[in-house]
């Protein structure tokens, strides 16, 4: 009885703090995105067409997870990309971003604008992508 | 790499239409009061470098010292790159990394180069602006100072100011931003952030600084109540230091500096937030200095340069200030303290973040991403 109890009263709160904690990485990954990419990104995650690529709804985004996250540890992609059918050659500058705050800023990237993603990018997920 | 930049009858025409208008801003979105520059010029690019060279100086025989943002400094000099060494640990962050340079005024004498970077230090996270000097001596580094450490460390990486100037009795001055915290750094003068700083040149703090008896104060402080000034020169008539800043939507600034002022950062401004939610409804209130300009749109200053040259027809006596946001260097003229006329110089060219004149009296600029341009006049 006590153990059934137990099992009741518990696992919501296991089943809650999973997404609990995408929500907070989220949460943080706004900030750091006002702070280290509005600017250019805009707000509304549009860029300046030409100019800064789009992150709502791009398709590179989520074609090309990895080289985005290595855009944000390393600082930018070299060569023309493509984005929703427009080509992109600015340069974006390496920001000093801990792995941490690179998987805040994806999660919140990858969750906002209409963009939708499940899985949580961790902070060892970012650790592990070499240049 | 050329760019030409042509004389046209019809832009002759517009901007006499465009002179008998007001041009100071109005109170809502959409002064366009700026011109093409009607003059004949030309944008050679004399060093080609694809990182964003955050400030330039030059050297008695006009070659150029080049600082990196990332975090190295180069010596440019018959058309080689010689990488000097020696620099402290730079902490790259946001907006913040390897900052300005200039030289003391008898830098021929004693060799010091002064320079602003963003410094991390063990136990506390993050950073803040850092003032130091060192003698360059054979392309190092040497006899380094540490003049200056604003703090708290931040991990923010927002508005870190960095600018330098020296006036004429070799007051140092420099500019820390408000590191994105606006409500607590630039109208508290015990704390450090959103303030113009005067020292002398050993780094010793002058007793005659505004606050130097105030127990509590933060006597390096000049001028408080400041955004992120990241344009600042000494004006070679007058001797005083004028600054540009990075204000919030609509509300970037021109100022004089003066002593113990506030300029009123977040209290009153001409901008709104970048999501266009009011910062606050004052634009003046009393005690607080008005700016002698304020930019709408903003342009983003990232450097403020005075021309004393006789080089170019017509500009001499107006000030360049680089648009970082719209890409071109504007020209500003003014009467008694009032602009009068603005103009853009090298549109589209890219994002400005230094420019300077040369003992040659030639204009140089650095572009991010493309190298250091020099502007020639055309006939």
């Amino acid at each position: 009885m006590k153990s059934i109890f137990i099992i009741l009263f518990i696992s919501p709160f296991i089943i809650y703090s999973q997404t609990d904690s995408l929500a907070i990485s989220i949460k943080n990954g706004k900030s750091l995105y006002e702070d280290f990419c509005v600017r250019c990104h805009m707000p509304n995650g549009k860029g300046q067409e030409g100019i800064i690529p789009p992150l709502a709804k791009s398709d590179f985004l989520f074609k090309h997870m990895e080289e985005s996250i290595k855009a944000l540890k390393f600082g930018g992609i070299d060569g023309v990309i493509t984005v929703n059918g427009v080509k992109y050659d600015s340069r974006m500058e390496k920001m000093g971003l801990y792995d941490d705050e690179i998987a805040d800023i994806m999660n919140y990237t990858l969750n906002s604008w209409g963009n939708k993603y499940d899985e949580r990018i961790t902070e060892k997920d970012v650790s592990v992508i070499k240049k | 790499m050329n760019n030409i930049f042509n004389l046209s009858i019809f832009l002759i025409i517009l901007s006499n239409f465009s002179c008998a208008q007001d041009l100071k801003p109005l109170d809502s979105e959409g002064d366009n009061s700026i011109l093409i520059d009607e003059s004949n010029y030309e944008m050679e690019l004399i060093f080609e470098d694809e990182n964003i060279i955050w400030s330039i100086e030059f050297f008695e025989d006009n070659s150029i010292l080049a600082a990196v943002k990332s975090g190295s400094l180069f010596h440019y000099t018959n058309g080689e790159k010689i990488e000097i060494s020696g620099l402290p640990e730079i902490y790259l962050r946001g907006q913040g990394g390897l900052m300005d340079i200039v030289f003391h005024p008898d830098f021929k004498e004693n060799n010091w180069l002064y320079f602003s970077y963003a410094s991390e230090d063990a136990g506390e996270k993050g950073g803040n602006t850092t003032i130091s000097r060192a003698k360059l001596i054979n392309n190092n580094l040497v006899d380094l100072e540490v003049l200056y450490k604003a703090s708290p460390n931040t991990r923010k990486g927002q508005h870190f100011g960095g600018r330098l100037a020296f006036d004429n009795e070799n007051y140092l001055y420099f500019s820390v931003g408000d590191r994105g915290n606006r409500d607590v750094y630039p109208q508290d003068i015990t704390l450090d952030g959103g303030k113009i700083y005067r020292l002398n040149d050993d780094g010793s703090i002058p007793s005659d600084n505004p606050f130097f008896n105030n127990p509590n104060a933060k006597k390096a402080i000049y001028s408080y109540g400041h955004r992120n000034p990241q344009g600042m020169f000494k004006h070679p008539i007058t001797g005083k230091i004028w600054t540009n800043e990075h204000g919030p939507r609509g509300g970037d600034e021109i100022n004089i500096i003066k002593k113990g002022k506030n300029y009123g950062w977040p209290k009153i401004t001409y901008g709104i937030n970048y999501s266009g939610t009011t910062i606050t409804k004052n634009k003046s209130l009393p005690d607080m200095e008005q700016p002698l300009y304020y930019w709408l749109p903003s342009i983003a200053p990232s450097s403020f340069e005075y021309i004393s040259s006789d080089i170019y027809p017509n500009w001499k006596g107006s000030l360049l200030a680089g648009a970082l946001v719209l890409k071109y260097i504007e020209r500003i003229d003014l009467e008694n303290d009032k602009v009068v006329y603005r103009s853009k110089i090298a549109e589209d060219l890219g994002r400005p973040r230094d420019i300077k004149q040369g003992p040659d009296g030639f204009v140089y600029v650095s572009i991010e991403g493309k190298g250091i341009y020099k502007i020639l006049p055309k006939e």
